[in-house]
């Protein structure tokens, strides 16, 4: 039986801890993480720079180990980068040797299947993402909007049941990332035959976790640890406009509070 | 396409501008000694340098074709061995610490003086001459590969893990080319060490080449005939490098330095 039907939360990060061995003594990066991302669940994690946050998901991926504690996805201990995995990082990432269409297909290649298995589905991603017509271009022909788009194709193209996000939209500029917003959504609310993607998303803009999230992780540093986590209890499908909305006002007004209470941010 | 290239090349004003310098520069040089009219032991006019050159084309090309081949099959060894050698110090921590330090170590010794104990041990035919070269050239390439190699995204890497690419897929798909830049600047400085490692080889011990010739026909005081081995010599690394830079039009049309101004697309 497939493991994700019987199981509740898809990623488990039970009592995590890390710390940096440095001269000066050491660096704890994350305190006692607990956390279940349920299956099929978009969830944020919100919090400054230097919380941890991007350390958290490079644990949950596999690509670092964890001092303490443990983290299972699909209720299988994480030793390596688990299978079924699509990661998105700040930077795009793109190999400027390569055509939009190749970096997308780079993935599949090293899992070694076969190019004609999967470029009609590349074809198809970089249609939905707006990037139809430039298959053929070269990263450095494009924007920096339509790179991340590409690098977000390139992380869907394997059809992961995980997809980790690292501020993905941070480097962009703020109408881009509204447009970047809306089409994640829409992507990941009719993705997978009606079975949607396990998202872990990191951010630090309190605007997008809420937009985006059914679940909002406040995170404060040092040490890195979770201080609220906080159900978005906004219905889909949202139009921007929702951020217009009283309910939207209300709940971006408690995390910014929150963290301003915190001493994070000024009142 | 490769037809277009070339066509561009000689089209470009800096070639046409360098060949006109190049006249002006022996248009002057001819003018000079007939006013001052030095004696031709010292400088001799350049139309009796190509007098020179006339009077026994055969022999000048043969001696330019041995000391081409010496510095093209020093080249060619340096730039294969240099990479190998490159990619083994970039994998091993062991190697990095042996054989890169030896290396810089025996960098600070001038090569040019390790030929006498080449022609000891490999006699006086084509193989020192070739050595000399390849010690020589070397270096630049093994440096330059080496960052080259060293300079991929730390995040390329990390999604490549995830992607669960096999070490040789990193090697061949993302940090070669990655290093291709690197590895060409270090083959443009490798291609006239080459040249000057062949002109010492020959130095110290010939019967054949350009090197041989300068000192034949120093110790019977032809000067003219050292003038007519000399511009073969420059004419030889200039055409040599510019070899290597087509090869990089060639093989790097995606790098910064070779893009034509793109207009970026908008989105």
């Amino acid at each position: 039986m497939d493991a994700r039907a019987n199981a509740q939360s898809y990623v488990r990060i039970s009592r995590v801890g890390k710390v940096y061995p440095s001269p000066r003594g050491d660096v704890t990066a994350l305190a006692d993480i607990d956390l279940d991302i349920r299956n099929g669940e978009f969830l944020s994690v919100v919090g400054p720079s230097g919380c941890g946050k991007s350390t958290l998901l490079k644990c949950v991926a596999g690509l670092e180990g964890v001092s303490s504690g443990q983290i299972s996805v699909r209720n299988t201990p994480v030793k390596g980068p688990p299978d079924r995995l699509g990661v998105v990082f700040q930077r795009d990432v793109l190999l400027d040797w390569r055509t939009i269409l190749d970096n997308v297909l780079l993935s599949a290649e090293f899992l070694g299947l076969k190019r004609a298995q999967v470029e009609g589905r590349a074809v198809e991603l970089l249609k939905r993402f707006g990037l139809g017509g430039f298959e053929n271009r070269h990263p450095w022909e494009l924007s920096g909007g339509m790179r991340q788009r590409a690098s977000i194709c390139r992380a869907l193209l394997c059809d992961p049941e995980l997809l980790l996000m690292d501020e993905p939209f941070g480097a962009l500029d703020a109408m881009t990332r509204d447009d970047l917003n809306v089409e994640l959504t829409r992507i990941w609310q009719d993705s997978n035959h009606g079975q949607r993607k396990t998202v872990l998303f990191i951010t630090h803009s309190i605007v997008e976790a809420v937009y985006l999230s059914d679940r909002v992780v406040m995170m404060s540093r040092a040490p890195g640890r979770i201080v609220d986590v906080i159900d978005i209890d906004i219905p889909r499908p949202r139009p921007l406009s929702v951020r217009e909305t009283p309910r939207f006002g209300e709940l971006t007004g408690k995390i910014r509070h929150h963290f301003a209470e915190l001493g994070i941010l000024k009142q | 396409m490769k037809h277009g290239i070339f066509k561009r090349l000689l089209a470009e004003s800096r070639t046409r501008d360098a060949f006109a310098i190049v006249a002006a520069l022996l248009i002057i040089w001819e003018v000079c000694v007939h006013i001052f009219s030095p004696s031709p032991l010292i400088l001799p006019a350049p139309s009796a340098i190509f007098a020179e050159f006339w009077s026994s084309p055969w022999v000048f090309i043969r001696h330019s074709g041995y000391t081409l081949a010496v510095t093209a099959l020093g080249f060619g060894i340096a730039v294969v061995l240099g990479i190998v050698l490159a990619v083994a110090i970039v994998y091993s921590r062991f190697l990095e610490r042996t054989i890169y330090t030896l290396l810089v170590a025996l960098n600070s010794i001038p090569k040019v003086a390790l030929a006498p104990l080449f022609v000891i041990w490999l006699g006086t035919g084509t193989e020192p001459k070739v050595s000399v070269a390849v010690m020589l050239a070397i270096f630049p390439i093994v440096i330059d590969t080496v960052l080259g190699l060293r300079s991929v995204d730390p995040d390329m890497l990390s999604l490549a893990r995830v992607s669960k690419a096999s070490a040789w897929q990193v090697l061949f798909k993302i940090r070669f080319p990655c290093a291709l830049p690197s590895l060409f600047a270090g083959m443009k400085v490798a291609i006239s060490f080459a040249l000057v490692g062949a002109i010492v080889g020959e130095f110290v011990a010939g019967g054949t080449g350009l090197g041989f010739q300068i000192l034949v026909a120093q110790g019977q005081f032809d000067t003219p005939r050292v003038f007519v081995s000399l511009l073969l010599l420059s004419l030889m690394g200039t055409v040599l490098f510019y070899l290597v830079d087509f090869g990089e039009r060639i093989f790097l049309p995606w790098h910064v330095s070779q893009r034509p101004h793109v207009a970026v697309a908008g989105g």
